[in-house]
């Protein structure tokens, strides 16, 4: 009998899950804030959907009532994933150590 | 075009370069690079899914339109916001994730034939079910978004809202999320999907009203949590396996960070969920209280004290960030470092309004990372500390978490700030903190309270040192 290709997925989002658990565990607290802005911008991967989604209409009729809330999440998942890596960015960019030379 | 098994390929290993974008995050020098694997990441997602779907339609332009728009109003919001409005900024974005989610779970539900999940009215049940979820938590996540968004901005009173018969309503509208979605799912009628809709928007926001201002670390964890389960479940109706690998990540760093915020105030989760805290209690006890001796200061006292310490121990809150005083805060210390005092900051685990907010703004003031303490780190040193400069905090200091098993906050772990020769404590008034309770600490013979906006104190002693 041959598996459900569900199961694979279900694999991967478990093993994930896992993956995710030890990887955040390691996260240094002072940058906690950070790691909400960086995983905001990547759960904004769904904007792959929205894309699909937006190109599903039919040449003739582009915006239909299905294409355009696609269109809608590309706009909404864009703003968090450009604002979501450059605020990362910007915050990392922040972080310095102790100068060695001290005036 | 390229086939779909090569597509698959390469969402794996954007999968895989979202983990190595956490993973970077375990220390500040890797955090960029990681920042940098997380950006490449998405780039691959994008382009493949583009190279996927191959013929290049009208319908292309649009989607780069579309894309641009949001990323301009992205990248504009990235370098206009200022490090204190970290939190709202974070709850916004949440807000959006959710929304997506929404949309594309919409957009799958009235066109099921783009994503070879069936036909309208016949679409496969797995899929459908998926569907459900991901549409429902992303509802709850804007919703609830919005709500922190509100709380946080100010807009909206960061005290919680409660009324009578709360957690039954709520309950009664979980359950019927529950038995909708079944419905939904056996029926398969559109206005069961809108209904579903509907009462998840509904649920989001009343299950954030009761929720207070300095809860809402635990709130925004939360809601990043979700926003990673509602990826998720779009994730496996479009099965994506970049979407359900972040969707994975995301979710269980939402809920780590919960964990950890709950801790730090020794609570459970469900009793941060369910709310009101802070609200009731202050009523019965305040009225009944005698009017304990004060020793309040200005700032030649303070600047005097530090003067003749030899080290000093910065403990930052909420109120430095309303303030903006991380800046003054800074030049404050390297004034004290000019004349070789010994200066470090300790940091509790829920100071502010989402974890690490502290940590950022002192980045942010340009002090190094490696003079900045957590709770754990720290605690011991205070015994030996001279000074102990308290600026915004409050209950995080309160020696009653250890002392008075009555207190609400009674387990609580907090800095030790009473073991230090002297306490400086800058704060407006001798209002209680968040939890509604006094703090003993203003009344201890070593504490001096200096009343005052904590920016322009700081500059103050600055002055006079």
């Amino acid at each position: 009998m041959e598996i459900d290709p569900f199961i694979f997925r279900l694999s991967i989002f478990m093993l994930s899950i896992f993956i995710g658990y030890y990887v955040v565990w390691s996260v240094t607290p002072s940058l906690h804030t950070p790691l909400m802005s960086v995983t905001n911008a990547i759960s904004s991967v769904i904007i792959v959907g929205a894309i699909i989604a937006g190109l599903a209409g039919n040449t003739e009729n582009i915006f239909n009532n299905s294409s355009i809330f696609g269109f809608l999440a590309i706009s909404l998942a864009a703003i968090n994933i450009f604002g979501g890596f450059l605020v990362t960015q910007r915050m990392l960019a922040m972080y310095k150590k102790k100068k060695k030379d001290k005036q | 075009m390229i086939s779909a098994n090569l597509s698959a390929i390469f969402y794996l290993i954007s999968g895989v370069l979202f983990i190595l974008a956490l993973r970077g995050l375990s220390s500040p020098e890797t955090a960029r690079q990681g920042n940098f694997f997380g950006i490449i990441g998405m780039v691959i997602a994008i382009t493949v899914t583009f190279l996927s779907i191959g013929s290049f339609s009208t319908g292309f332009a649009y989607v780069l339109i579309f894309l641009l728009i949001g990323g301009l109003i992205g990248a504009f919001i990235a370098y206009k916001i200022p490090m204190t409005a970290m939190p709202e900024l974070v709850a916004g974005f949440h807000s959006l994730v959710g929304l997506a989610a929404v949309f594309v779970a919409i957009s799958a539900f009235l066109n099921p034939e783009a994503f070879n999940l069936g036909s309208p009215g016949d679409i496969k049940l797995g899929s459908l079910i998926e569907m459900s979820i991901g549409a429902a938590v992303g509802a709850i996540t804007f919703s609830g978004s919005i709500i922190a968004f509100l709380k946080l901005q100010g807009i909206m009173s960061g005290s919680p809202i409660t009324f009578k018969g709360q957690h039954p309503l709520n309950a009664l509208i979980l359950i019927s999320i529950v038995v909708v979605t079944y419905l939904l799912c056996s029926t398969q009628s559109s206005s069961l999907f809108w209904i579903l809709l509907a009462i998840s928007f509904l649920i989001g926001f009343l299950l954030i009203i009761p929720i207070g201002g300095a809860d809402m670390p635990v709130v925004i964890s939360m809601l990043n949590s979700y926003s990673g389960w509602a990826a998720a479940g779009i994730g496996f109706t479009l099965e994506n396996t970049a979407l359900i690998i972040t969707g994975a990540l995301v979710g269980s760093s939402g809920a780590i960070l919960s964990y950890i915020m709950c801790k730090g105030m020794n609570r459970s989760f469900f009793n941060v969920i369910l709310g009101g805290f802070g609200a009731i209690e202050q009523s019965g006890s305040s009225g009944s209280k005698e009017q304990r001796p004060v020793k309040s200061g200005n700032a030649e006292d303070a600047a005097f004290l530090m003067k003749n310490a030899s080290s000093v121990i910065i403990v930052p809150g909420y109120g430095m960030a309303v303030a903006q005083a991380q800046h003054a805060l800074r030049e404050m210390v390297d004034t004290l470092k000019k004349n070789d005092i010994k200066v470090s900051y300790a940091i509790h685990p829920v100071a502010g309004r989402m974890p690490g907010h502290m940590n950022v703004l002192l980045a942010e003031a340009n002090v190094p990372y490696d003079e900045v303490f957590e709770l754990e780190e720290i605690n011991n040193n205070f015994a030996n500390a001279d000074v102990a400069f308290v600026i915004g905090a409050n209950d995080v200091t309160n020696p009653a978490a250890k002392t008075d098993p009555q207190s609400p906050i009674y387990g609580m772990p907090v800095l030790d700030v009473e073991k230090c020769k002297s306490v400086l404590f800058v704060k407006r008034s001798l209002s209680p903190g968040y939890a509604g309770i006094d703090n003993d600490l203003f009344y201890k013979e070593n504490t001096l309270m200096l009343f005052a906006d904590a920016k322009k104190m700081t500059e103050n002693i600055t002055k006079n040192l």
